[in-house]
């Protein structure tokens, strides 16, 4: 499932973008791949990330995934129902799984991603 | 029979494609640790095998009265600890690899972690590491992924075998690792607190000390949460029977060494590093943990948990390179406390108080042997100058039977002449009394 206006990585992140803030959160084929999720661990806010460093980890009972930042920029928000409930990616990963909101501070990273076609494309040929 | 697998030919062409000569494969061993001939003799009979074997295990001083601590104790172990560790349904020192099909392991495993966690007041604890040393080494690296900080603060009054184990491992890390000299056998406050900052990640500190001198770590506890960093503190686990807990002081990691908790001295080993800390941190903690569950027809079970840290979920962000436990001595440790008791502990803790106590009045009367420190408040290890150097007058009671103690100069600057002494619930009335005449007579 992939949504349509939202960014994709090769990794399986989406970032939506509006101005410059971009909210993060892993796809609908990660969260399948990895299965029921049991921990998320957050990144702090007010942490500085370049695109594609290590922003969070995803763990589910039979492995623990690093998410990577698709864009460059500062995290301002974090989504700390994941805490309690880290399961809201499996059942939401577009809405309600988000895993953080970023201020992006160099736009120009945003060229490098996938748009969704492109996304679905890249699916299919895996 | 050559059991080395290729030949001459196969081996020069493997170094021909390499461009290298067999001794510049091992050019990293240095020059004094090869030897070109081995003391190989011809083979011997069982029989002659053991005669030979016994000869050498004469050298050794067994039957001496020990008065030797240090981080490894002689106390007494009920001979009930080994019929029961040695049951074959529990005889083995790993944790199994296919966990949840040994049910009675793992629950053992689990009141192992349980006692460790009400000895120490802590939430949560691992299933065991290796040993006291490695165990505050990976509390250091702990703290470092809890805090993403690079700075720790280690006390010189904690156990220098644990120190010179942290600076081997760490000799290759970019960690910033700060040496505070204790004073007057006390952890120093005042440059603890003026090397504590923000960047720092941890204050390393041991109760009792080195030196046996017991403290309160609550005021620096309090100092370095309001810096954002953690306190790890080392304890003996007997100690912990009348003494203040780590937990009560408000550390964030507790480790320690569990010899004590029914396991011999042995030479040096195999012992046990037990590890607790606070629920919050529990995803950082290194090693396997088990966990209590329900099966799915309710019946209560367990599992190894919280897997996702280890390495072979993780991988090379693993929060260890730690994939086992030490099984059998975690379980030593479990029946030695089932055993003892909550009074028992105490009583033992009590017990070896009392004695050293009396040891040190009894030592101190000795004309020209003084207490090292001002301080009085010890467990059951307490440090004496002696009127002349320490390692010499040791060596010449071993002669009359005796462990008297440890020389702190082999560790120490400026402490030719302390001797580190222990007194367990082991030592008699008698045997102090011994102690204390030939010790008079060998000053």
């Amino acid at each position: 499932m992939v949504i349509e206006g939202l960014f994709y990585t090769e990794e399986h992140e989406w970032a939506k973008v509006k101005g410059d803030t971009a909210t993060i959160g892993i796809t609908h084929h990660a969260q399948e791949l990895l299965g029921e999720i049991t921990f998320v661990e957050l990144p702090a806010v007010g942490k500085e990330v370049k695109q594609k460093d290590e922003l969070a980890v995803v763990e589910s009972s039979k492995a623990a995934s690093d998410v990577y930042s698709p864009i460059t920029g500062t995290v301002t928000k974090v989504n700390s129902d994941l805490e309690s409930t880290p399961e809201q990616i499996n059942q939401d990963c577009y809405n309600d799984g988000w895993i953080c909101t970023m201020k992006i501070t160099d736009i120009s990273t945003i060229d490098n991603l996938l748009d969704s076609k492109k996304y679905e494309e890249y699916l299919k040929g895996l | 029979m050559s059991f080395i697998s290729n030949t001459k030919e196969q081996q020069k062409d493997m170094l021909a494609v390499i461009g290298s000569t067999i001794d510049n494969l091992f050019s990293d061993i240095p020059a004094e640790l090869m030897t070109n001939e081995f003391n190989l003799p011809k083979g011997l009979t069982e029989q002659q095998v053991r005669g030979a074997l016994a000869e050498i295990a004469d050298k050794n001083y067994i039957n001496l009265t020990c008065f030797l601590g240090g981080g490894f104790y002689d106390h007494f172990i009920p001979a009930a600890v080994y019929s029961i560790i040695s049951r074959s349904e529990f005889y083995t020192a790993y944790t199994p690899y296919q966990p949840e099909l040994s049910q009675g392991t793992l629950q053992a495993i689990y009141e192992y972690q349980s006692a460790i966690c009400r000895l120490t007041e802590m939430e949560v604890a691992n299933a065991s590491l290796y040993d006291g040393g490695t165990a505050i080494y990976e509390a250091m690296m702990m703290a470092l992924r809890v805090t993403g900080r690079n700075k720790v603060i280690i006390d010189n009054s904690v156990n220098p075998i644990y120190r010179v184990m942290i600076d081997s491992y760490t000799k290759n890390l970019s960690i910033q690792l700060e040496q505070i000299e204790c004073t007057d056998g006390q952890a120093n406050r005042r440059e603890i607190f003026k090397k504590l900052d923000n960047d720092t990640a941890a204050v390393i500190l041991q109760n009792p000390n080195f030196f046996g001198c017991i403290d309160d770590f609550s005021d620096i506890a309090d100092a370095v949460h309001k810096k954002g960093a953690l306190m790890i503190v080392s304890c003996y686990p007997i100690s912990l029977g009348i003494l203040k807990t780590p937990g009560a002081m408000g550390a964030d990691i507790v480790v320690g060494e569990g010899q004590s908790l029914g396991m011999p001295m042995s030479f040096g080993g195999p012992y046990l590093g037990f590890m607790s800390s606070r629920m919050k941190y529990v995803r950082k903690m290194p090693g396997r943990i088990v966990g209590q569950t329900k099966d799915k027809l309710g019946r209560r079970s367990f599992v190894l948990t919280l897997q996702a840290r280890e390495q072979h979920i993780r991988r090379d962000k693993a929060t260890s390179n730690i994939c086992s436990n030490e099984a059998l001595c975690a379980l030593t440790a479990l029946v030695y406390l089932s055993l003892m008791g909550k009074e028992g502990l105490k009583e033992t803790a009590q017990l070896c108080a009392d004695k050293a106590s009396y040891a040190y009045h009894k030592l101190t009367a000795i004309p020209g042997v003084k207490p090292r420190f001002k301080a009085k408040w010890f467990f059951n290890e307490f440090v004496l100058d002696l009127p002349c150097e320490a390692a010499d007058v040791i060596a010449r009671l071993i002669e009359k039977g005796f462990a008297a103690g440890f020389p702190l100069s082999r560790y120490y600057e400026n402490m030719e002449n302390a001797i580190l002494i222990c007194v367990t619930e082991k030592r008699t009335k008698q045997q102090i009394g011994m102690l204390a005449e030939a010790l008079e007579t060998c000053l």
